[in-house]
């Protein structure tokens, strides 16, 4: 780790203003992807400014009736919160998914969206890396890419956003509230993270002094007929070959309103608009759910090791529909996913 | 309550360091206070400073859980923090939660069950699992093997682990 200074922040403007004036500033938060990337060189800041110390650990109720997430509430506190847990267990359930116990009480959820991708090479110093170093190449095309990206790469990078929790709040449509010089805005979930194109350095649309204060979750009920679906190399504790965020509204056997979502298939959390609109009128069937996975599937690309990904992830979307469908899975229970 | 200040481990550093702060933590019902440089982890403060280490180092990267410790009675990975980020914290490590004459029921029961063999990791596993019990969302063999499953072992003594956190879970309160 490099040598640098710390301080406490005293207030998100004040917060804001020491980012701007300074390239050399992080913000940390929960610190578990930071200063990992920090021990490995990847990450060198000169200051970090701690924001632990600003009032965003709350979850509160919203004037529209939905949910707002304090950017610093962790993660084990938002996913066992028991507004989230009756009203959003789509979100317990992912967030669940995610990392160990020790981590989801360090990690915040402000913090999550801001996790950078597990691929090896940007790992790797030894290895040229688009991302941690534009221009020097992608060592995962033509390289070991088991675990890369199918839609949405580009010819200068094929990482994955690793994170579960983000996957879920894009299929919830969430927006996030963001400090920055010029005051507050909001960004849909969908539009905070980015594809890679030819600048992969940047993970995110916020500007770099930006500041994330809340995650607002809209007035929607998606609590009966949902599935956090998470398939990966070990039973629990890794990031995901690909997961499946589905979420059904229903009429009878009819879909009246439908969110799908992927993880661990491209640069960001993967929703596709055009799927859920194959399965809103539709009845809840395999053939239904196997035409809003081929849709999803169409435009995928494989790069020798990762190709089988994309009959995992069809086969893994008509079974989250199914589980959905069903309305057979809850917040507490999320471990039967992961224990058989 | 005692206070003392530690200033650096095993002797004057090689070479001047600049920025050194303070920071005041409580530790295993001690307040220390320490002068450290902002990049020593909680993990280092522990074995470097403070000389507990029953608090392990295994990756240093949060990815094996040896380094748990408890943190205003939250279990974290001591490795991935600032010990500066925990100004004033009441932290709880291996050598707080019993002692050699009055052992902590996860202690004897990871005796009883055999629960280790090279015991690198069992600090990690059992601050861990002292967390889980008082998280109380473990309920089954399922649900305890999900919940410790930030806590590796290289030996693969998980059955015995899971064995004597049950028994200890199921054990009514006296």
């Amino acid at each position: 780790m490099n040598s640098f200074t710390y301080t406490r922040a005293t207030a998100v403007d004040a917060a804001v203003r020491e980012k701007s004036a300074d390239d050399g500033v992080k913000f940390i938060a929960g610190g578990t992807n930071l200063l990992d990337l920090m021990k490995e060189n990847i990450e060198r800041p000169t200051r970090l400014v701690d924001i632990n110390t600003l009032p965003l650990t709350t979850i509160d109720s919203t004037p529209e009736g939905g949910l707002r997430l304090g950017a610093l509430a962790t993660n084990a506190d938002t996913a066992w919160h028991p507004e989230v847990e009756k009203r959003y267990p789509l979100l317990s359930q992912a967030i669940l998914a995610g990392a160990s116990p020790q981590l989801r009480n360090m990690a915040t959820d402000g913090g999550n969206l801001f996790q950078r991708t597990r691929c090896y090479y940007f790992y790797d110093l030894a290895t040229p890396c688009n991302k941690r170093e534009p221009g020097s190449g992608c060592s995962a095309i033509g390289g070991y890419n088991r675990i890369h990206a199918i839609l949405g790469t580009s010819e200068s990078c094929i990482a994955t956003h690793p994170s579960d929790m983000c996957v879920a709040l894009a299929a919830l449509n969430a927006t996030v509230r963001v400090t920055g010089k010029n005051g507050e805005r909001t960004v849909q979930f969908a539009d905070f993270h980015r594809l890679p194109e030819d600048q992969p350095q940047f993970d995110n649309t916020l500007a770099p002094d930006e500041i994330v204060t809340a995650i607002d979750l809209p007035n929607e009920d998606f609590s009966q007929n949902f599935s956090y679906l998470k398939l990966r190399d070990r039973t629990s504790y890794a990031f995901a070959l690909v997961s499946v965020a589905a979420a059904l509204q229903l009429e009878g056997n009819t879909i009246k309103e439908a969110r799908l979502a992927l993880g661990g298939v491209a640069h960001k959390p993967w929703r596709d608009s055009a799927a859920e609109n194959l399965l809103k009128g539709q009845p809840a069937t395999e053939e239904t759910f196997r035409r809003a996975a081929a849709a999803v599937l169409q435009d995928a690309k494989g790069y020798g090791h990762n190709t089988f990904k994309i009959e995992l992830a069809k086969r893994a979307i008509v079974r989250a529909l199914k589980q959905a469908a069903e309305g057979t899975q809850h917040a507490t229970e999320a471990f039967k996913n992961s224990n058989p | 309550m005692s206070t003392s200040t530690t200033q650096a481990p095993l002797g004057p550093p090689a070479i001047a360091l600049a920025p050194v702060g303070t920071v005041t933590l409580k530790i295993n019902g001690v307040e220390r206070q320490l002068q450290i440089a902002p990049w020593t982890t909680l993990l280092d403060a522990l074995r470097e400073y403070l000389d507990l280490t029953g608090t392990k180092k295994g990756c240093d990267h949060g990815q094996c859980g040896a380094c748990t410790v408890l943190v205003d009675g939250k279990r974290i990975n001591s490795c991935l923090t600032l010990a500066v980020m925990k100004e004033g914290a009441d932290i709880t490590t291996i050598e707080g939660l019993g002692t050699e004459e009055k052992l902590h029921p996860l202690q004897q029961a990871f005796i009883d069950h055999d629960a280790f063999q090279c015991g690198y990791c069992t600090p990690g596993q059992i601050c861990s699992a002292a967390a889980l019990l008082t998280e109380g969302k473990a309920k089954t063999t399922a649900e305890i093997r999900e919940l410790m499953s930030g806590n590796i072992c290289r030996c693969g003594a998980y059955t015995n682990i899971v064995a004597a956190i049950e028994e200890v879970l199921n054990t009514p309160k006296a």
